[in-house]
């Protein structure tokens, strides 16, 4: 199933970022979002999510198939990287962490307290938590903020797997992950006309 | 939901949960009453059932901002946003392990500490009984406030004046049936009051919070 977004148009703080974006993502494929800081990657990517509602257009695919993950990794500094792990796999109905634990090599932090790990290591169990996730579309923000070069290449192949096995991906991201299946999408090409901000968007 | 349960009440227990905060007020509020008003037995028979009340639903307001700040701050509270769990589930589940590490020690640890404010015997089992019939109402309705201030810095403030006038009504009625019972009168009037008030927050209130805490997520 296509993950598929016709002239969508969303709005951060009130303020239309992007208009009319358009996209269409079959299984196998990925999608890297490009542009400068404040395009609105992370307003794009939070609207494909479900987080906030879409200003205009459509998203189909979407729906509880979406694994997503932001700048913040969700893990509790108090819980094991293996509690943390075993916690979002129940969320989402799955049981299988081992896979998850060796595709990001995390086998010899598997006790530690996450809270003990560092940026790096913090950010791979945030991203072994997609693959326990067993969703098919991974929406990844900067998923390769503080990982180092080893690291980035463990996560493209993780994302090639998951790829291979009839997954897909957005990502925003400005390294060269070397994806053969990716295509680039500039959102800068979309930016929003500035107008005037609409009312209080909470109550709208 | 029983995966989010588990984990919260982990989180409770384990270092910096802050499962024992409600409690440690509670129990110092009321050791510190008889010092303050005073040795007059019958005075304190008088005042404990108010007192043990207050006490209770300030100890309850004590942990509210954690319920929803910490998973926002680390960012579980979008994840779990965009997990396949019902977000009314989400702030029900939220507001079940709320009570369980702070309603339900204060329910248990009441008696007890009655016997420091010489709650008369008849007023131990109404004590509970309303306790254990209020405190979720309080969890309810905390968790409510806390989705309505979750991403303010500091929303403590704003937390509790939010949520102290929603808990007049179950402190009213909670107050009552205790002092009733200890007065050994008839509680039931007021006892059908509390109750109808936590089955009212009960059935209504996770909607809106649930609501709110999209409208806040964005």
């Amino acid at each position: 199933m296509n993950l598929t977004v016709s002239d969508l148009s969303v709005a951060r703080g009130g303020v239309p970022v992007l208009d009319g974006v358009a996209f269409d993502l079959p299984p196998g494929r990925a999608l890297v979002l490009r542009g400068p800081n404040g395009a609105g990657k992370t307003t794009l990517l939070r609207t494909i999510a479900g987080l906030q509602p879409a200003e205009a257009g459509r998203i189909e695919g979407a729906e509880d198939r979406i694994a997503y993950a932001g700048h913040a990794d969700g893990l509790k500094a108090m819980l094991s990287v293996t509690e943390n792990l075993a916690f979002w796999a129940s969320v989402f109905g799955t049981s299988d962490i081992d896979a998850a634990v060796a595709a990001f090599d995390l086998e010899e932090l598997r006790d530690r307290l996450a809270g003990t790990l560092s940026a790096g290591q913090k950010r791979r169990l945030g991203l072994a938590r997609l693959m326990v996730s067993g969703r098919p579309v991974w929406v990844l923000d900067e998923p390769t903020v503080s990982l180092d070069a080893a690291s980035v290449a463990l996560f493209a192949s993780a994302v090639r797997a998951h790829l291979g096995q009839g997954g897909s991906a957005v990502l925003a991201t400005h390294i060269d992950l070397g994806l053969a299946e990716a295509e680039v999408l500039d959102v800068a090409a979309f930016r929003a006309t500035p107008r005037a901000a609409a009312a209080d968007e909470a109550f709208l | 939901m029983i995966a989010l349960l588990l984990r919260d009440l982990k989180l409770a227990v384990r270092a910096g949960g802050g499962f024992g905060l409600g409690l440690a007020f509670f129990l110092i509020v009321t050791v510190l009453v008889p010092f303050g008003v005073g040795p007059d037995t019958a005075l304190l028979t008088r005042i404990a059932p108010g007192v043990l009340w207050i006490g209770a639903l300030l100890a309850c307001l004590l942990s509210l901002d954690r319920i929803l700040a910490l998973d926002w701050e680390d960012g579980s509270l979008d994840l779990l946003a965009t997990a396949p769990l019902p977000m009314e589930g989400i702030v029900t589940v939220k507001a079940l392990a709320h009570w369980i590490t702070t309603g339900l020690p204060l329910v248990l640890a009441a008696p007890v500490l009655g016997v420091l404010l010489n709650l008369p015997g008849p007023g131990y089992l109404w004590l509970v009984v309303s306790l254990a019939l209020g405190t979720p109402a309080l969890s309810v309705i905390g968790t409510f406030g806390a989705a309505l201030t979750v991403g303010i810095k500091r929303g403590g403030l704003l937390l509790s004046l939010l949520v102290l006038p929603l808990y007049v009504p179950t402190l009213i009625f909670g107050a009552e049936v205790a002092r009733r019972g200890a007065e050994g009168l008839a509680v039931s009037t007021p006892l059908l009051m509390l109750a109808g008030i936590s089955c009212g927050v009960l059935a209504l209130l996770p909607f809106a919070s649930a609501a709110v805490l999209r409208i806040n997520l964005r």
